[in-house]
């Protein structure tokens, strides 16, 4: 099957949940909606996991769960429609928040063992907006492709989170000389003593960042037990992997980590462009960190149709890791000419940010509208070229949205 | 009466009540997830597959990853021996090999 017919099938999927959606979740649950993905074994299922509305099912244990590129509508992500990824599958489904303690211990003067109340009352509260992405979000779309989670861009989202800075916490505990990183852990453990615990660490500086925050609220509500009830780490600008979910662990330490969640997992080439040719060594590796800029049409989907000399508006997300959009521009010639898109509300530079720009196909036929930021710090998306690495990390060439025109 | 109210949030917080104020913030949260439904197709091995394979993921962890060839295989299943302790001995990992092949392979 070509990518022609998995479009159709997309719109097709899409037209139906949408008229599900309108006859209410009981009818939707009734009939099972499937939708192809654009790649190879791309066919996937919808479903309503608890907390969450249908999202694309990529598996089931370890759950993992996509949001459709249509619900990015808005700078917000809803909860319910927030992406899901878990790395081993012993994950606690019924967590008594009040009861939850996250131990803060290592390398500190005063170890702390802190539940949600302690976080609430006892440290200054702070709010940023932040995008959650995972590092291999659209990694199914590398080519050649690459083995793992193979999403396409949907692997991501925006929320507003609630809670208190790291650097706060660990003030408190008082970090010792020769603290190196922090090591962060949750309440997921693997199925087996075998399989290596889901662990991540920051390096101190990064630990300390004054954004870095222990959040217990995600839009204004607790987060969805499959986001990481009652609290996870919030490092906007990062990739999501060192946003550890049901936190219950902070520890200083001496050293730097070398669990396999650190290395050799998570990491990308030590060059500019983290990347590398198939089937080539790459000399030096480190630990993926800060996210690079992209930016999505989320107004209409591949293979949708317009009306030729109608206007129609076309909106989308733009967001980098931490510069704040400066720009972004449109085109509807596959990136011959480009125009300049309208930005949205400026919700701080670690957020989604919206964006408009008008289009109208002068006459009948296909039309390849293209989006690109730019952001304050001057980096912009691929354009000509896609990255390559063998994980299949941080893709952020200028995607195609192909319309017709009638 | 502002003050009161003041007094009484402050010795509410005093008593460690503020749960009781925000409840949607502290209190337990329970779910259970849907029933799997990804499973190996039948064929020569599947059994063996699942018997190892499904310790840890579900099949759809296979089904969704593009075509690999021997090699490709091979590499997957020796890291979950090796990084993960999958169980499976040298015979069960080749029978394991040779069904992902019929599976999800390619030349």
């Amino acid at each position: 099957m070509g990518p022609d017919q998995g479009r159709r099938n997309m719109l097709r999927a899409g037209a139906a949940l949408g008229g599900a959606a309108l006859a209410g979740r009981a009818a939707l649950a009734a009939a099972e909606q499937m939708v192809t993905l654009p790649i190879a074994n791309g066919a996937r299922r919808f479903a309503a996991y608890p907390q969450k509305r249908p999202l694309i099912v990529m598996t089931e244990r370890p759950v993992q769960l996509e949001t459709p590129m249509a619900m990015f509508d808005s700078a917000f992500t809803p909860n319910d429609a927030f992406f899901v990824r878990w790395h081993i599958s012993n994950v606690p489904m019924s967590v008594d928040g009040a009861a939850h303690r996250i131990k803060v211990h290592g390398l500190v003067n005063n170890p702390l063992s802190l539940s949600v109340a302690d976080l609430r009352n006892n440290y200054e509260q702070v709010e940023i907006a932040a995008v959650c992405q995972c590092s291999g979000n659209s990694r199914g779309l590398f080519d050649p492709r690459v083995v793992g989670g193979e999403w396409t861009n949907g692997a991501m989202g925006n929320a507003m989170w609630k809670g208190v800075r790291l650097r706060d916490i660990l003030n408190k505990a008082g970090v010792q000389k020769g603290a190196l990183q922090v090591r962060l852990n949750g309440l997921d453990k693997g199925p087996m003593t075998t399989v290596p615990d889901f662990i991540k660490a920051l390096d101190m500086d990064e630990a300390l960042r004054e954004e870095v925050i222990v959040a217990y609220s995600m839009n204004g509500q607790p987060l969805p037990v499959l986001n990481g009830f009652p609290v996870r780490l919030v490092v906007p600008g990062w990739y999501a992997t060192y946003w550890v979910k049901m936190l219950e662990d902070v520890e200083v330490i001496g050293a730097v980590d070398n669990n396999f969640w650190m290395n050799p997992a998570y990491r990308i080439p030590a060059n500019d462009c983290a990347c590398a040719e198939p089937g080539k060594p790459i000399p030096k590796t480190v630990p993926i960190n800060r996210m690079n800029v992209r930016s999505f049409i989320t107004s209409l989907q591949d293979g949708a149709q317009v009306r030729a000399g109608q206007q129609v508006a076309i909106k989308g997300i733009a967001f980098d890791g931490g510069y704040g959009i400066r720009r972004v521009l449109f085109s509807a010639d596959g990136g011959k000419s480009w125009g300049e898109a309208r930005l949205g509300k400026d919700h701080g530079n670690y957020s989604f940010r919206e964006w408009e720009a008008g289009f109208r196909a002068p006459r009948a036929g296909s039309y390849a509208l293209q989006v690109m930021a730019v952001n304050g710090n001057g980096e912009s998306q691929q354009v000509t070229t896609s990255r390559w690495n063998p994980a299949g990390y941080m893709r952020n060439v200028v995607e195609t949205v192909r319309v017709q025109a009638v | 009466m502002k003050r009161i109210l003041k007094n009484l949030s402050l010795a509410l917080a005093a008593l460690g009540l503020s749960a009781c104020v925000t409840p949607s913030v502290a209190e337990k949260s329970a779910i259970t997830l849907p029933p799997e439904t990804a499973h190996f197709k039948s064929g020569p091995g599947a059994q063996v597959a699942t018997t190892y394979c499904t310790i840890c993921h579900t099949a759809d962890y296979v089904y969704m990853q593009p075509p690999l060839n021997r090699a490709g295989w091979e590499a997957t299943v020796t890291k979950m021996r090796k990084v993960f302790g999958a169980p499976a001995g040298d015979a069960d990992a080749k029978v394991i090999v040779d069904y992902l092949l019929t599976q999800n392979g390619k030349q």
